[in-house]
């Protein structure tokens, strides 16, 4: 008896720790981030995210982000087709390299692009002679941000392409489908939600990136200064209301993103 | 065709990830040996790799037990509600939709010097922000969903009837967990560990911002590469990147050696 009374007090003690760490290290922060951006009341909102250099660091992010997505897409899904369906060496070492901006701290890749992409590199100086500068401007910033988010697509889009059935695209082919035709009527159709959720993803991890943009950027006001850069830059001078406010912007952006594939998947796998 | 495809797949690894890797590697001699090691041995980076240890230590093991915990109570607890249930799970994964800068804020904004709380703290002469307790808060907030992510999927899979044999027949709750569903949920935590010490390991945003990057008090290896940085200390900043470099790398064998025997447990 007493020994199941005491279980039942450990269960009990459990239980609250784990809800409490819950609820304090997750939840309480982010209400409280939205609640700050309000403390001054809503003209003081208003007027810090309607600052010119708020809008448009916003604006620039929403921008590359959008055009970093899109190389990922494409990169992405040549890469995870090329990785599932056809067998070459070295296949398994490209495939494990896939996570390797994952496991990589975002500082030390802002340190890779920049030694690569440098004045004194010889991509630099051949870009010099085109006649453009690719660090400190914003072609810089897009290839961070490919860099971190370039395993989301191909991760995405690896176990469909694993599971898709072969008889579909045997019958393309039985009846007289050419490669290219069976490709975009059978094959990507199959792959789309894989890369929709995968684009997202990536999209919404592009939009919060910060470790690798900040080494690369330059962060010049109004041309190279993304959203995450400007909050860093408000939270140093002590502008704590303009960063909360530019902040919960993005955080609503991505909430929406996250909660938009979450309904996809467990759409996709309640058929 | 097929070649084609194969070749241009190869060129894109090499360029956007192999090279930017060679190019750190190489960036770490350019002064040769003593170079390196000048950069590596510098007092404030073994100071910051010593904080980076601390930090990661500390995080994997709270996140890994209360990540287990509430994976369990997320797939299995009879005293949450399946709407409660529905709504935690999706919150476990708000951290992974804020940016580290904003992380890092929130930290601040409940637990900086001149808030109730920190101020609290702060007259009881303990220091979260700008300290290393903060700097692990931030760590644990930005880590949370890893481990929860790896280990939920397995408990839904393999279900609750062995559990349920296991207390039928009269064991306790610590015993079934151990010898029921410790065995099968083994590798995937093995998983979540290791991205929880990666991720860790590599946090930069959310601990600069609550840290303050102070020299010698709370900087850590990779705010250091960032401070090197801007002081065009290029040669220093490879030496302390180059070793976290590897370190990601061995994560990432490890990773991949975890997912192989997560397939056949």
């Amino acid at each position: 008896m007493s020994s199941t009374l005491q279980s039942r007090w450990w269960g009990w003690g459990f239980r609250s720790a784990v809800m409490l760490y819950f609820v304090l290290l997750i939840v309480f922060p982010i209400l409280g981030i939205y609640g700050q951006s309000l403390s001054a009341g809503w003209g003081a909102f208003a007027d810090n995210v309607t600052e010119p250099l708020a809008w448009k660091a916003v604006a620039l992010t929403v921008k590359l982000a959008l055009i970093a997505t899109i190389i990922n897409v494409l990169i992405g899904t040549m890469a995870g087709w090329v990785l599932i369906r056809y067998r070459f060496p070295g296949r398994k070492l490209l495939n494990s390299m896939v996570d390797l901006p994952f496991a990589l701290p975002t500082a030390v890749a802002g340190l890779m692009i920049l030694l690569l992409l440098g004045p004194q590199s010889p991509v630099g100086q051949w870009a010099e002679r085109l006649g453009f500068t690719i660090l400190f401007h914003q072609p810089a910033i897009v290839i961070a941000m490919v860099f971190v988010t370039f395993p989301f697509v191909i991760r995405a889009v690896q176990p469909l392409l694993e599971e898709m059935d072969p008889a579909e695209e045997e019958a393309a082919y039985t009846m007289g489908a050419t490669k290219a035709a069976t490709f975009f009527r059978v094959i990507l159709p199959n792959m789309a939600p894989g890369i929709a959720s995968g684009a997202m993803l990536a999209f919404s991890r592009a939009l919060a990136e910060f470790g690798a943009v900040v080494l690369v950027a330059g962060n010049i006001p109004g041309k190279t200064l993304i959203a995450s850069v400007y909050i860093f830059g408000e939270i140093e001078s002590d502008n704590v209301v303009g960063a909360t406010a530019v902040s919960v912007i993005l955080l609503t952006f991505s909430f929406l993103i996250l909660w938009f594939v979450n309904h996809l998947q467990t759409r996709r796998k309640g058929r | 065709m097929r070649r084609l495809w194969i070749l241009l797949t190869f060129v894109v690894f090499a360029l956007l990830l192999g090279a930017p890797v060679v190019r750190i590697a190489m960036g770490a001699w350019d002064q040769g040996w003593s170079g390196f090691a000048g950069g590596l041995t510098r007092p404030e980076a073994l100071h910051a790799l010593w904080m980076t240890t601390l930090i990661v230590i500390a995080v994997t093991v709270i996140n890994t037990f209360f990540g287990v915990m509430l994976s369990l109570y997320l797939v299995r607890a009879a005293w949450l509600g399946p709407k409660l249930k529905k709504l935690m799970n999706s919150i476990v994964d708000l951290p992974f939709a804020v940016s580290p800068v904003i992380g890092g804020l929130m930290i601040v904004l409940i637990l900086g010097p001149e808030t109730a709380l920190g101020g609290l703290l702060g007259s009881a002469g303990i220091k979260i922000v700008y300290a290393l307790p903060g700097m692990m808060i931030a760590t644990l907030f930005v880590t949370f969903p890893l481990v929860i992510r790896e280990v939920m999927p397995v408990l839904q899979e393999i279900g609750n009837q062995q559990e349920e044999a296991a207390s039928t027949l009269g064991a306790y709750g610590w015993t079934t967990f151990w010898r029921v569903t410790w065995p099968s949920i083994r590798w995937s935590v093995v998983y979540g560990v290791v991205l929880t010490v990666a991720r860790a390991l590599g946090e930069f945003g959310a601990v600069l911002v609550v840290s303050g990057n102070i020299l010698f008090k709370t900087q850590t290896a990779t705010t250091l590469v960032y401070q090197d940085v801007e002081n065009f200390n290029l040669t220093s900043a490879n030496s302390v990147a180059l070793v976290l470099a590897a370190g990601s790398v061995a994560l990432l064998l490890l990773m991949e050696w975890a997912k192989s025997r997560q397939g056949h447990h």
